[in-house]
């Protein structure tokens, strides 16, 4: 019997390009994580910030969350450094600045988020810790002293302003990782507008659901709540605009699509991302407001791993569908 | 004032017959590392036997009018040089491969250095007056290189007279090597299918 059939003989064999593009192994998704949940970290301690009411002063816990939030963010530019080829010409990064390239956005917001976070971090230190922190033996080593005094007056003065900017800055982060790969036209798995938002909205849920784990106040406990569940519910509807966006889409849209709904990625996506990192904790914490239960570990902990195998399985499956091997 | 130049190629899959040679004179004359190569060829039969189409295609960088790889790179190391050729700086970049993730025809490589590297259109030999190497070497005479800004230019007369397409023209980047799909003038004798080999769904 004869059917129509269509045989490929390609004679290109570039390693990380071929037969499937593996250009990005652990690191980019690692660092989209992490950039991420500091984005979120920033976003709703801005938010609790903002909240506050004057007078009171914050738990330790989110006292610590912008340095803590730094310290990650940190980790995930090493993940980038290690991912990098050529890693003496780091600097280069900081040599240009090229608009059309959200790279090199994503490489000068990382330098303007440390600052905004220390600001932030700063001005939320109650009067015992801020004066331990000055009299601590690093900072008097490294005569950090009067700098510090300094920082946290202003930050005192301008509180607020510095609780907007540290929520646009870490808003700016959280889209910038999903346009990193949302302007790539040769993967139709990334080259979507709704993966800025998604990654925004994923990153605020990763960023509550880090501070949840930590030991917060009640009324903290419920703001955080609050916001991860609504970041939760917005990240499922962007998730479902972004499938629906493929579905409408052209051809290589749809293979695209169907390599993450139907094809290799699918057990993964649906049981990792969607059931337990979106569905479960969304469930979960619902259940938890409504009838008063007690607060569980591991919803939080479902929402992180849920947001780290969103950014695991895009890179993977939005590369292993690249036009790039598409003959 | 002077008049800008396009530089573009035009591969002819009428003509081709897949023997590598502009692969191997690209390596030679662009000390290409071994296991990697800036031109390869893509060979695609289709059809229901016995009306079978074959379509040889020697594939390189398509040095795009609006180059997604440029727009990708963070650190200028790829840029837009005369006649439109798309090159990289090797001491400006960084290994990131946001250029290769751009990049909708697989066109770029890590070179084992640690910078991209790519197809030039051998720019060095163009600006001597030469050819790029692959087109010197090809003994079916498939490829003609030129400035697509010069009604005169043989690729230009080439793009008048004959279907062409580009690959992926959905990425939008606007691609320089064409691809001849149509008979070559004078028609030759109609084959059994009476179809030839255009079209070729990408």
């Amino acid at each position: 019997m004869n059917e129509a059939f269509r045989e490929v003989v390609v004679g290109r064999h570039n390693a990380l390009v071929d037969p499937s593009l593996r250009i990005w192994g652990w690191e980019i998704p690692v660092y989209l994580f992490l950039g991420g949940l500091t984005a979120g970290i920033l976003v709703v301690s801005a938010l609790l910030a903002l909240r506050r009411p004057p007078g009171s002063a914050p738990s330790r816990a989110v006292q610590a969350a912008p340095f803590v939030a730094l310290g990650l963010l940190s980790l995930g530019m090493l993940a980038l450094f290690l991912d990098l080829e050529h890693q003496s010409h780091v600097f280069r990064f900081y040599l240009a600045f090229k608009p059309a390239s959200p790279m090199s956005w994503g490489s000068w917001i990382l330098i303007l988020v440390y600052p905004v976070g220390v600001l932030l971090g700063l001005g939320s230190l109650d009067a015992g810790i801020r004066s331990a922190l000055l009299a601590s033996r690093p900072v008097r080593w490294l005569r950090l002293a009067g700098p510090l005094r300094c920082l946290s007056g202003r930050a005192d003065a301008m509180a607020r302003s510095v609780a907007w900017v540290a929520m646009v800055a870490g808003a700016g982060l959280g889209v910038y990782t999903g346009v990193l790969l949302g302007t790539l036209a040769a993967e139709p798995l990334w080259n979507s507008p709704v993966l800025g938002p998604l990654f925004l909205a994923s990153g605020v849920s990763t960023g509550a659901a880090f501070l949840l784990l930590l030991p917060l106040s009640r009324d903290e406990r419920h703001l955080v709540a609050g916001s991860d569940l609504v970041a939760i519910a917005v990240e499922a509807g962007l998730l479902a605009a972004l499938l629906i966006g493929f579905a409408s889409g052209s051809g290589p849209d749809q293979a695209a699509l169907d390599h993450l709904v139907t094809g290799p990625q699918a057990s993964a996506f649906w049981t990792l991302v969607v059931l337990a990192g979106l569905a479960a904790p969304f469930a979960l914490e619902v259940l938890e407001r409504r009838r008063g239960l007690a607060f569980l570990k591991v919803t939080p902990v479902l929402v992180l791993a849920g947001g780290f195998a969103l950014r695991w399985i895009l890179v993977a499956a939005g590369q292993a569908s690249s036009l790039a091997t598409i003959f | 004032m002077r008049r800008t130049k396009r530089y573009a190629m035009v591969v002819d899959t009428w003509s081709c017959v897949a023997c590598k040679a502009c692969v191997l004179a690209c390596k030679a004359e662009n000390a290409v590392p071994d296991g990697f190569c800036r031109d390869w060829l893509v060979e695609v039969t289709e059809g229901t036997f016995p009306d079978l189409r074959q379509e040889n295609r020697s594939e390189r960088c398509n040095h795009c009018s609006d180059p997604p790889c440029v727009h990708a790179c963070p650190t200028g190391a790829s840029h837009v040089a005369e006649g439109g050729v798309v090159l990289v700086t090797h001491g400006k970049c960084t290994g990131c491969k946001a250029c290769i993730a751009a990049c909708p025809y697989g066109a770029r490589y890590v070179h084992p250095d640690g910078h991209v590297d790519k197809c030039t259109f051998c720019l060095h030999r163009v600006q001597a007056g030469r050819d790029p190497a692959c087109v010197e070497v090809c003994p079916t005479g498939t490829l003609t290189f030129g400035d697509l800004n010069d009604p005169g230019s043989e690729v230009s007369r080439l793009l008048r007279t004959r279907a062409y397409k580009v690959l992926h023209p959905e990425s939008g980047c606007e691609p320089n090597v064409y691809f001849l799909t149509g008979r070559p003038a004078p028609a030759v004798a109609s084959d059994s299918a009476g179809t030839g080999v255009v079209g070729v769904a990408r």
